[in-house]
């Protein structure tokens, strides 16, 4: 391989990477706050773009994604108090449950809403074949959007979680439902204020990403499924590790490809997460309290 | 006094039975025919025209008085383009509803999963799939309606030897049709005098494809084939341009449907792609003789359902048609009748193409069916050298 072509190889991994990272973001909020897996996270990316596209036809783009990203917010929220709130003796795995329950109601609702048809909203600066051409090689600027709203989300979040109140409160519901509680912290609505975010972030995801991948009302649970995969391997709950990962992931994948039978693709992910969960349940960033958090 | 009851049920069950079957004799009797379609899922960009074309068939033909006087019940079935729900929603239509002939299912996969149990069954099938395995080697009541892949492959390199192409690189999609077609590609190839470089598979879900085709690009091929019927086909399309992989890009008739024109926008331009009439019905010569059919069919579907008509919904088209007119030429309902009349079909006019069936042709079509098609501008357009 010459450089041009490793440059090259390099472009692909980070395309696919960023998108995985994108997606598990959104799986460590309400990780975050409630300890639960949200399997809906994939359908809420789709919901997000769809509105996006139908409401692109009547408005410039930028006020069609914001308005679906506050569309998809509420819908989060409103999910959680209709599913989630009314659950009582409310265990992690029963939670987990209703979250795939969830995720087949979205997916049929998608279908019956808007259609089987793929879709996908326009790219953001130039076309389907524009391209920036570094070292020879050459990347779709969109995956440089992605990139860049990936790298806000991160930074956004961070600030969130460590530096304001109500992040800071989301935390804690997490580490000590009950300790949140006696100090004054209302966690009801902190878990609400969970899902609206994931959501939020999850339709901003599915929107950026696309022109890339192009939406289809069924296409959430396999970018979930590689999201999730992401987020365990870099440590769940934590989503400057999981943008790493992310990475890591896609570039594994490009690689491998470069060597042997594209087929085996997908057998890259597993035999990783696999091994992650056997030889380092806590992630390669993670510290090992917060695997520990997540089994009790 | 249970026995009894036991008994007097008994007798009424049967009465029952009779009665309802007496009845049945005597008004004109419905054909049952099955649909196993896959409306919903992966699939659904095959399944959603078919289906709507099917449901606009029957009507039309009820609407008419039926044929020969029997209306036509289409029992519709959504599989979700899954194998195992293709297998028991076979059995149910020939068990319990007693079905004439099956048409579908949208996928080869499927297709091929229930090839048997109709076979055994006695129940006529005309698939809407295109892989060749279907009706090669031949069972008896097993048909298709789409155009062969073999012959697909064949246009693709007549094609390229024209433009002076003689290396070139295939992708696949990991499904029945993908891995069928390559397995063609790759057979035929030599006898073309063309090199297949280098030939990968890639998941059917594919959300991007640039390192499949960073190594197809390694390898200087002069020209891509992605045979598959997933929305990748864009993906294709629009990943080669965006890492300057700037040679010619042939796909499969899969690529029939506008949607993914659309999907691809500018990077879809100058694809090239072997495909039936009906897409181009617009531009053919009012010579042609599919043309009044294909124009009739366009029309209606376009405005019944206000969304572009798509080759796959002629599949379902072309199935119910053959059925209706062996029905007509057998003059009964007995299925192996109807069968043999399948099988004496020359010269039918569909929208796949011009069906002449023999024993052991159970496709009808040659390659004449195909037209080379290309996109200008984001429409569909006769390919001309």
């Amino acid at each position: 391989m010459n450089l041009p072509q490793i440059v090259q190889y390099c472009f692909a991994g980070i395309t696919v990477g960023s998108i995985y990272a994108i997606v598990a973001i959104g799986f460590n909020i309400i990780y975050n706050t409630t300890g639960i897996i949200n399997f809906a996270q994939g359908e809420f990316l789709i919901v997000g773009a769809m509105t996006a596209i139908s409401l692109s036809a009547v408005l410039p783009l930028p006020l069609a994604i914001i308005l679906a990203v506050l569309l998809t917010t509420l819908l989060g929220g409103l999910i959680e108090i209709v599913f989630i709130r009314k659950v009582r003796d409310a265990s992690v795995l029963r939670l987990i449950v209703i979250t795939i329950g969830i995720s087949i109601i979205m997916r049929e609702a998608m279908l019956h809403i808007w259609d089987e048809k793929v879709r996908s909203l326009p790219y953001f600066t130039g076309n389907e074949v524009s391209t920036v051409t570094i070292l020879g090689a050459h990347i779709s600027p969109q995956v440089l959007w992605v990139l860049g709203i990936c790298g806000v989300i991160v930074a956004g979040l961070t600030l969130f979680f460590r530096l304001t109140l109500t992040g800071r409160a989301m935390r804690a519901c997490a580490d000590n439902r009950m300790a949140a509680r006696l100090c004054g912290i209302n966690d009801r609505w902190m878990v609400t204020l969970s899902f609206m975010l994931s959501a939020g972030i999850g339709a901003l995801a599915g929107c950026v990403i696309s022109p890339v991948t192009q939406t289809q009302y069924d296409m959430g649970a396999p970018l979930a499924i590689k999201g999730f995969t992401v987020a365990i391997l870099g440590g769940i709950g934590n989503s400057m590790a999981a943008v790493v990962a992310g990475l890591f992931l896609g570039l594994m994948e490009a690689f491998m490809v470069s060597q042997f039978d594209a087929a085996y693709k997908e057998a890259v992910s597993i035999v990783i997460l696999l091994l992650i969960l056997v030889f380092r349940p806590s992630g390669l960033f993670g510290r090992s309290e917060i695997a520990a958090a997540g089994t009790a | 006094m249970r026995t009894l009851l036991a008994a007097i049920a008994f007798v009424v069950a049967v009465g029952l039975v009779f009665g309802s079957l007496g009845y049945a004799e005597e008004s004109a009797t419905p054909i049952k025919v099955g649909a196993i379609l896959a409306i919903s899922g992966p699939a659904s960009f095959l399944g959603a025209p078919e289906v709507k074309t099917a449901e606009m068939f029957v009507d039309k033909i009820n609407k008419a008085g039926g044929v020969d006087g029997h209306k036509i019940e289409l029992i519709v079935k959504d599989s979700g383009a899954k194998p195992e729900n293709a297998i028991s929603m076979a059995k149910q239509l020939i068990d319990e509803d007693k079905v004439l002939a099956i048409i579908g299912p949208s996928t080869s996969g499927e297709t091929m999963a229930i090839k048997n149990i109709c076979q055994e069954a006695k129940t006529i099938l005309l698939s809407c799939a295109a892989a060749e395995d279907i009706v090669n080697p031949v069972a008896s009541y097993v048909f298709k309606t789409p155009q062969k892949d073999s012959d697909a492959a064949r246009l693709i390199f007549i094609t390229m030897k024209g433009k002076g192409i003689s290396k070139v690189g295939v992708v696949a999609s990991n499904d029945g049709f993908g891995m069928a077609g390559k397995a063609q590609l790759e057979k035929l190839a030599p006898e073309y005098g063309i090199t297949v470089a280098i030939s990968e598979t890639y998941d059917k879900q594919a959300t991007d494809l640039t390192d499949v085709l960073t190594k197809l690009k390694g390898q200087d091929v002069q020209a891509v084939i992605n045979w598959s019927i997933v929305p990748a086909q864009s993906l294709v399309a629009k990943n080669m341009k965006q890492i300057g992989l700037d040679v010619p890009l042939f796909q499969s008739h899969g690529f029939g449907n506008i949607k993914y024109v659309k999907a691809g926008g500018e990077a879809a331009n100058g694809t090239l792609f072997p495909c039936g009439r009906l897409l181009v019905a617009d531009v053919l010569p009012d010579s042609n003789p599919q043309k009044t059919l294909l124009m009739k069919y366009k029309s209606d579907y376009e405005s019944k359902y206000k969304e572009d008509v798509s080759t796959f919904g002629g599949h379902a088209y072309d199935a119910l048609l053959i059925l209706t007119e062996a029905i007509k030429k057998a003059g009964s309902t007995d299925t192996d009748k109807v069968r043999d009349a399948i099988e004496n079909l020359k010269g039918l006019v569909g929208t796949a193409g011009i069906f002449n069936f023999s024993a052991t042709d159970h496709n009808g079509l040659s390659m004449d069916a195909f037209e080379m098609l290309t996109v200008n501008d984001g429409q569909f357009a006769l390919y001309k050298e």
